[in-house]
């Protein structure tokens, strides 16, 4: 693959795509105003080629899989022959499984809570001060990195070297300058969680803070001002003001980071691999998707439960979208 | 208004320390990639611009180098091999005392010979009679080394670590698989928002069902006719067009439902003009719609471009480990493993790789924050 080739590549993969649309329109047009008297305006063929390819992009790489996943939980390895629960079974007897499961849920609690808390706190903190847009520019900084390249970051922040040596990790660093005794905390069970959580927080908190942002400056001023007046004091006008002004922010944060989290696979991977007991739901079925040939009945069980996570989500999306439509 | 005076502080001043704690690890990361490779394994990265000393074990020249003057014989060279930035502090002749002596210092051997050297790293070694030895006396150093920043890091991974080639990898997976979504998902929008057909408020309610569905639900069903077309083929499974259909399909939902909130909010008005002059659907789009959602395309194609390039685990998947295919994420997991201690490749590898995100970031980064924000209100 030389740069020649990837030119080549985008060339040719584009020109697929827009000559489907421009080719079909063209026949289209041709056909409709060659056989039919009707007003090309309304062709009821129209909608179905603007449609088609999204349509049947969504029903092999969506619509089909979700239905095949579900279906291969209750075979064998294989995919062939029928076993019932049986995979089930498997994944709540599985020491590793509940591990994840437990894992997961650790960091659905911690990492929403934390990025809210640190997005609105320093939303707020940055409309006080002039240098406000550029402290956001450096802390929103992290989003458009990678979840490997964080984790590499992170990994030289942890790293550990012997006690006597010098730490070229800084947060070991930092705690022998202090007299403290270094460690290898991502091998540290049950702790190294929070230091995997933290690369995710360090990544969204950007997020949760730009959102904030926006909805802060929603708030009207005039009620702001009402309150002062009245006498209310910053803080009272934060919980009883700010807050249920930005409660609907704060749902979408929440789900947006969560189904974010539950989905969190990179940083595993490329921390700890799930050892020393910080496996994840996502990264255990891509280890079985592939040990010893690969399991897809195993597999898509571990990737029905992380489906179950988001499926109140989804439920919620819908009513919000009806809604909508309705108003 | 000393109250408020007190609070405008503690907001610069907690403000001040998140930034910085936000900062300190990329930071680290950039310092580190810039450093010479045995400074990396041995200091930390913020002593980077200081003084740091070292011991060396180096060894003076053969005495075949030897000449004859006034009836001495003399060795002459350069411990620090003419390196002008270095200089020696301390250096000894055993390894029971190896900073026994401070430079510039005079020596006498256990032979009777004389040597001396100097800061520079330059010695001269005198002796009465002939040396004879075969290999070089060695000398302990204990020596003074500047800070120095260096590209070298850079050229090696990019170079001899096949980063060069997974950098065009990576944009040969991400600029299709940006473009494609767009273009696919820019016509249905359309459909959705504009066209009448048997079915809309039911496709448009999947789609926002789709939206949520985490991609782990797709891997094992795709695999697995991927494969199966490849052996009726007889060709590989993985290939650069089955990633650019995938990220297709995770991705259209939510390109599809932006662009749709999108195309709707434009003016009924100027849409109902076109087709009083007899523009057909295709027409309008092409000529009202297209030139008026650029600003949208770029919003989402930032984050569909960026979602691709920082993407892993559909690389893990679909794409082959070959040097050829490989991206730079999957390069980057496969270094953490095989140069787990060599810092300065993984420091200036991570960095290779968020480039091109950074400078989106940077350079467009209103753009991005629209699509982000966008992407996340509705999604």
């Amino acid at each position: 693959m030389t740069f020649f080739n990837f030119i080549v590549y985008v060339v040719i993969g584009v020109s697929a795509v827009l000559s489907y649309f421009v080719l079909a329109n063209w026949a289209h047009d041709y056909l409709v105003g060659k056989f039919s008297k009707k007003n090309l305006q309304d062709s009821i063929f129209r909608p179905w080629i603007f449609m088609a390819p999204a349509l049947i992009i969504l029903l092999v790489y969506l619509i089909y899989p979700v239905s095949e996943t579900i279906r291969l939980s209750f075979f064998d390895n294989y995919g062939r022959e029928f076993t019932g629960v049986s995979n089930y079974v498997w994944a709540l007897n599985d020491s590793d499984f509940r591990q994840s499961i437990l894992n997961n849920f650790l960091w659905l609690i911690v990492v929403p809570t934390t990025c809210t808390f640190l997005g609105l706190t320093i939303a707020t903190l940055a409309d006080r001060v002039w240098w406000g847009v550029f402290a956001k520019t450096l802390i929103f900084m992290p989003m458009a990195i990678s979840f490997v390249g964080a984790s590499v970051i992170w990994k030289f922040v942890y790293e550990y070297r012997g006690a006597g040596n010098d730490q070229i990790g800084i947060l070991n660093a930092i705690i022998v300058y202090f007299g403290g005794d270094p460690h290898a905390w991502i091998a540290i069970p049950f702790w190294n969680n929070f230091f995997l959580m933290v690369i995710m927080i360090w990544i969204q908190t950007g997020l949760a803070m730009v959102i904030f942002s926006a909805a802060l400056r929603a708030i009207p001023e005039e009620t702001l001002e009402a309150a002062r007046i009245d006498g209310a004091s910053e803080v009272r006008i934060f919980f009883y003001i700010i807050i249920p002004f930005l409660s609907e922010t704060i749902v979408v944060i929440w789900t947006t980071i969560t189904i974010l989290v539950l989905k969190v696979f990179d940083i595993v991977l490329a921390m700890t691999n799930g050892q020393w007991g910080t496996e994840v739901l996502a990264n255990l079925m891509f280890d079985w998707m592939f040990r010893g040939g690969g399991d897809s009945g195993r597999g898509s069980t571990i990737a029905l439960f992380i489906m179950l996570g988001v499926i109140p989500i989804m439920i919620w999306n819908l009513r919000r979208f009806k809604m909508e439509q309705e108003r | 208004m000393k109250h408020l005076s007190f609070g405008k502080f503690l907001a610069h001043f907690f403000l001040l320390i998140i930034v910085f704690i936000w900062v300190i690890p990329t930071f680290g990361l950039l310092i580190s990639s810039l450093r010479d490779k045995d400074q990396v394994a041995l200091t930390g990265w913020w002593t980077a611009l200081k003084h740091n000393e070292f011991n060396e074990i180096v060894r003076t020249e053969k005495s075949t180098v030897q000449f004859e003057e006034n009836g001495v014989f003399v060795i002459t060279g350069n411990l620090l091999k003419n390196s002008s930035s270095k200089s020696v502090i301390n250096f000894g002749i055993t390894s029971k005392n190896p900073k026994a002596f401070k430079a510039p210092s005079k020596v006498t051997m256990k032979n009777g010979s004389t040597f001396y050297l100097q800061k520079d790293g330059s010695y001269r070694w005198t002796s009465d009679k002939a040396f004879k030895h075969k290999k070089g006396k060695r000398i302990f150093l204990t020596v003074n080394t500047p800070p120095s920043l260096t590209l070298e890091n850079y050229k090696e991974v990019l170079v001899f670590r096949g980063l060069g080639q997974s950098f065009i990898n990576s944009l040969t997976v991400a600029v299709p698989s940006t473009i494609i979504p767009l273009i696919i998902g820019a016509f249905a929008a359309y459909a959705l928002s504009w066209m009448n057909f048997y079915g809309r408020d039911l496709i448009f309610a999947t789609i926002v069902c789709l939206l949520v569905v985490p991609l782990q639900m797709s891997l094992i069903p795709i695999l697995t006719v991927y494969n199966q077309i490849g052996n009726f083929f007889g060709v590989s499974a993985k290939s650069y067009v089955g990633i650019w259909l995938a990220h297709t399909g995770f991705g259209l939902p939510l390109k599809i439902f932006l662009l749709r909130n999108f195309i709707k909010s434009l003016p009924h008005e100027m849409f109902e003009a076109a087709r009083v002059d007899g523009a057909s659907h295709y027409q309008i789009f092409m000529k009202i719609i297209l030139p008026l959602s650029i600003p949208a395309f770029a919003s989402i194609g930032i984050l569909q471009f960026l979602w691709v390039w920082n993407d892993l685990l559909v690389a893990l998947v679909f794409l082959d480990k070959m040097p050829s295919e490989i991206v730079l994420t999957s390069r980057l997991r496969e270094m953490l493993g095989e140069f787990s201690q060599n810092w300065e490749i993984l420091t200036t590898s991570a960095f290779v790789s968020m480039i091109v995100p950074l400078f989106v970031f940077l350079s467009l980064q209103r753009y991005f924050i629209r699509g982000l924000v966008a992407g996340s209100v509705k999604g």
